[in-house]
């Protein structure tokens, strides 16, 4: 040590007894300095939502400070030519001014706009991993249930966010979700006019009552939900894939402190830098081409944020079904693909592992995680239940693709209305098989290796050291992770 | 742009093959590194710690760090310089993080000591713990004989309490009746977006024409309608609506009955033998109605048609509505008044 070391090391041990005489917290932070974090790339994707939120606070501050939710009609005057003397609402012309007057004010609503879809992406592949490796298995179901949860409430917080606007697009996408919330039975007709506080485009108050459940309401609720889910990650300790030395009752990784910490450090750095030079350089939402909204206009080729296509496109699939009984409207159609669709896509995953629970009978706790091939039912039906949902949500582009295209609207429609109940069938059995064929094999369905390593040796002839299983020539690589609970899910 | 203009491109060119090389150094220093454990097999203890601290990574570190230093200080500049090119400012502020971000991960990786450590997970369920805690929280209830009177009157107490919480928000939104209010009513002057009226005589067959409700309020979900002018052959209305439709004239309302976009897609046949007959096209769902049919469904996902406003032509000529409308616009709702045609 030389001299500055020591003279840091004493100030440091000096602050730290000063600090511990006070809040006695030594124990716990030494917990947290040696918490174990097994060492996986699919480990990562919560961890990139998580960053992406905290993008999103603090750039969403920023645009707070400029927002004005006012629907006040004003005439513009701003530096956009091709907007000069339009006629629009306070709202949008802020946003307008936080695009062209407030420096750097693009950057970071362009930012905001690309975290926002970067965070709701993450949590859904997220999502994935936790559920083809029965992650959300005992003890983890109560804590997949707030990861469930997070996502409902992000998806509602993102369309709540570009709605601000109050742009063409945005009060496209309102009077839609007007549409939707007035024909929830029985009870619409109030509960829209209660949220928009009258018919649509509702009175004044409505856009305070966005922003405060933008700003605050939503994301103080995310917040809770994500100490609460790292809170109980913590206590539970993380999952891991079965390996030499990964047993259910161990944690095999690295520790917080000092190598995790700077690696996690690392990717909310990365995270931020991605998102801040996505909002420089590549254009998202550019607000001033739509104008300013006004109910009785519209545009064409309208597409929401990625995150809602599913719902614009359950609600062009579904047919003109409304339920009336003797002349009253009981059950009007925008219900069934703006609400009852995604009610029904979260319940199943909502009860997703009861069901299992129901079906294998296993109550038991596990913290190693599973290879989607050795549970081949659950990556089936899994596999066939996201291309439902997929297919719903590529239906959210049929107009596009006819514009690109030129396959006719009405013909693409007609065919995934019969293919939404075909496809995800086959896509079921294809994936069945492939898992089975996956398990016999034991290869790796990305890394698998169909080629030898060979060595001439002195006398000329030609000797292989190693070859892919397929060929008869013994694999040098180790034996692929987690072979064990093939043979667990094989005797059950 | 001359070849050997230094242009933007091989500027950013320059920059990435830096980078690149940067990454390479990264990469070769990386495989100096710890060398990987032979694979073992079964229940061997995984736990390992290696200082791989090397002058080199150390300095790699040093110079991302310095780099990100340059970055973040240039978007200080560029911003009271540029006052704000987004472009530049972006990536000033991404390069400075994903610089510290590699500098980091290079520390954590190549600079500090590198250990995999197991860790034993305890039970979650500890039973003794657990009835001790039930034993104390039923112990707290020790010597009251009317336990569940008293829970039940607390019960009551709390839900009358949050219904009276709750009940504020009915302040939110008036009741149901202005869903069924339109500016529209008999004698009500069509205008344009810039509030000239309509004469019957500026309708031209082949496109649509949007109006509004004269002294009208412009931004009330009812206000918007969709005018047209049909030759005889396309017309087909409802007996009932017959003398809707002065001189072929036929105005609906814009809000789509779906789930009340404006409509703003209207087709006209250009060439008879192959188009098809009239109709106007929501671009959000596509749900597609017949102007000459009293706004009939025939593709897309509305319950139900689009309605008419019946419509007039005063003597100086001015379109004017003939009555309100006779269901309710916009997207359906339980209790929705739904034409009867």
């Amino acid at each position: 040590m030389n001299p500055i070391e020591r003279y840091v090391h004493r100030r440091f041990a000096r602050v730290s007894r000063s600090a511990e005489q006070r809040v006695g917290l030594a124990a716990g932070v030494r917990w947290a300095l040696r918490y174990v974090f097994p060492d996986h790339w699919s480990f990562l994707l919560g961890e990139i939502a998580l960053y992406s939120f905290i993008v999103l606070v603090a750039t969403g501050i920023y645009l707070t400070l400029f927002y004005i939710p006012s629907d006040s009609q004003v005439i513009y005057h701003g530096p956009y030519a091709l907007l000069q003397g339009e006629q629009m609402s306070e709202a949008y012309r802020s946003v307008l001014n936080i695009s062209f007057t407030v420096p750097a004010g693009l950057l970071f609503r362009q930012v905001h706009h690309w975290a926002a879809d970067v965070f709701i992406a993450s949590i859904v592949l997220h999502l994935i991993r936790i559920f083809f490796t029965g992650a959300y298995r005992k003890p983890r179901d109560l804590n997949y249930f707030i990861g469930l949860t997070m996502l409902m409430l992000a998806i509602l917080e993102g369309f709540a966010g570009y709605s601000l606007v109050d742009d063409l697009l945005s009060g496209m996408g309102l009077a839609i979700a007007y549409g939707v919330a007035v024909a929830i039975p029985g009870i619409g007709g109030q509960f829209a006019t209660l949220i928009w506080g009258g018919p649509f485009p509702g009175n004044s108050t409505f856009w305070p009552r966005l922003e405060i459940v933008h700003v605050l309401l939503i994301p103080v609720t995310l917040a809770v939900l994500i100490t609460l889910h790292l809170v109980m990650i913590m206590r539970q300790h993380h999952s891991q894939f079965p390996g030499p030395g990964r047993r259910e009752r161990n944690v095999v990784g690295t520790p917080t402190w000092p190598a995790y910490a700077l690696r996690s450090i690392g990717l909310m750095l990365a995270v931020a830098g991605v998102l801040f030079l996505l909002g420089g350089l590549i254009q998202i939402n550019p607000i001033w081409q739509w104008g300013p909204y006004h109910p009785y206009l519209s545009e064409n080729g309208a597409q929401p944020d990625w995150y809602i296509g599913w719902l614009i496109g359950a609600l062009r699939l579904m047919p003109n079904w409304e339920l009336v009984i003797s002349g009253r409207t009981v059950i009007p159609n925008p219900f069934w693909g703006g609400a009852a669709f995604p009610l029904f896509v979260f319940a199943i995953m909502f009860a997703w592992p009861a069901i299992e629970r129901r079906f294998t009978g296993d109550v038991r706790r596990h913290d190693l995680l599973e290879r989607p091939r050795d549970r081949p039912i659950r990556t089936a039906i899994g596999a066939g239940f996201l291309s439902w949902v997929v297919i719903v949500f590529a239906v959210g582009s049929t107009d596009r693709i006819f514009y690109r295209l030129g396959v006719s609207y009405t013909l693409q429609i007609h065919v995934w209305r019969v293919g939404i109940w075909i496809i995800p069938i086959v896509v079921f059995f294809v994936t069945l098989s492939a898992c089975r064929a996956l398990q016999r094999t034991g290869a790796h369905p990305l890394r698998a290796w169909q080629g030898q390593v060979i060595q001439r040796t002195g006398d000329g002839r030609v000797e292989v050291l190693a070859g892919s299983p397929d060929r008869d020539t013994p694999p040098i690589s180790e034996p692929p992770v987690g072979t064990a609970p093939a043979e667990e899910a094989r005797s059950r | 742009m001359s070849p050997d203009d230094p242009s933007p491109v091989t500027r950013w060119g320059r920059l990435l093959g830096a980078l690149v090389a940067l990454g390479t150094t990264a990469r070769a220093a990386a495989r100096r590194g710890p060398v990987p454990r032979p694979p073992g097999a079964g229940e061997v203890d995984p736990s390992e710690r290696t200082v791989p601290a090397s002058p080199r990574a150390e300095s790699i570190v040093a110079v991302l760090l310095l780099l990100a230093a340059v970055f973040a200080f240039a978007f200080t500049v560029l911003y009271i310089v540029l006052s704000g090119n987004t472009q530049l400012l972006g990536i000033a502020m991404g390069g400075a993080l994903l610089l510290l971000a590699v500098a980091c991960i290079v520390a954590g990786k190549l600079v500090v000591p590198q250990e995999t450590h197991v860790e034993e997970r305890g039970p979650l369920l500890v039973e003794e713990e657990t009835e001790e805690v039930i034993h104390i929280i039923e112990a707290g209830g020790q010597g009251i004989s009317r336990r569940a009177l008293l829970v039940g009157a607390g019960g009551v107490a709390g839900a009358a309490l949050l219904t009276a919480t709750a009940t504020p928000l009915a302040s939110l939104g008036p009741t149901l009746g202005p869903l069924h209010h339109t500016p529209w009513a008999r004698g009500v002057r069509l205008v344009d977006d810039e509030a000239r009226p309509y004469l019957a005589s500026d309708i031209q067959i082949g496109t649509f024409y949007t109006a509004l409700p004269e002294h009208g309020d412009p931004e009330a979900f009812g206000a918007g309608l969709l005018v047209v002018r049909l030759p005889a052959n396309f017309i087909d209305l409802p007996a009932a609506r017959r003398d809707w439709a002065p001189y072929g004239i036929l105005a609906y309302s814009k809000i789509c009955p779906h789930a009340g976009c404006a409509i703003s897609l209207y087709r006209y046949p250009t060439y008879a033998p192959t188009s098809q007959i009239p109709a106007f096209t929501c671009p959000c769902h596509y749900s597609t109605f017949l102007p000459g049919e009293g706004g009939r469904l025939i593709f897309g996902p509305a319950g139900r048609a689009l309605p008419q406003l019946p419509l007039m032509v005063d003597g100086q000529g001015y379109l004017r509505a003939a009555g309100p409308f006779h269901e309710d616009i916009g997207p359906s709702w339980w209790g929705v008044h739904r034409s009867q045609s």
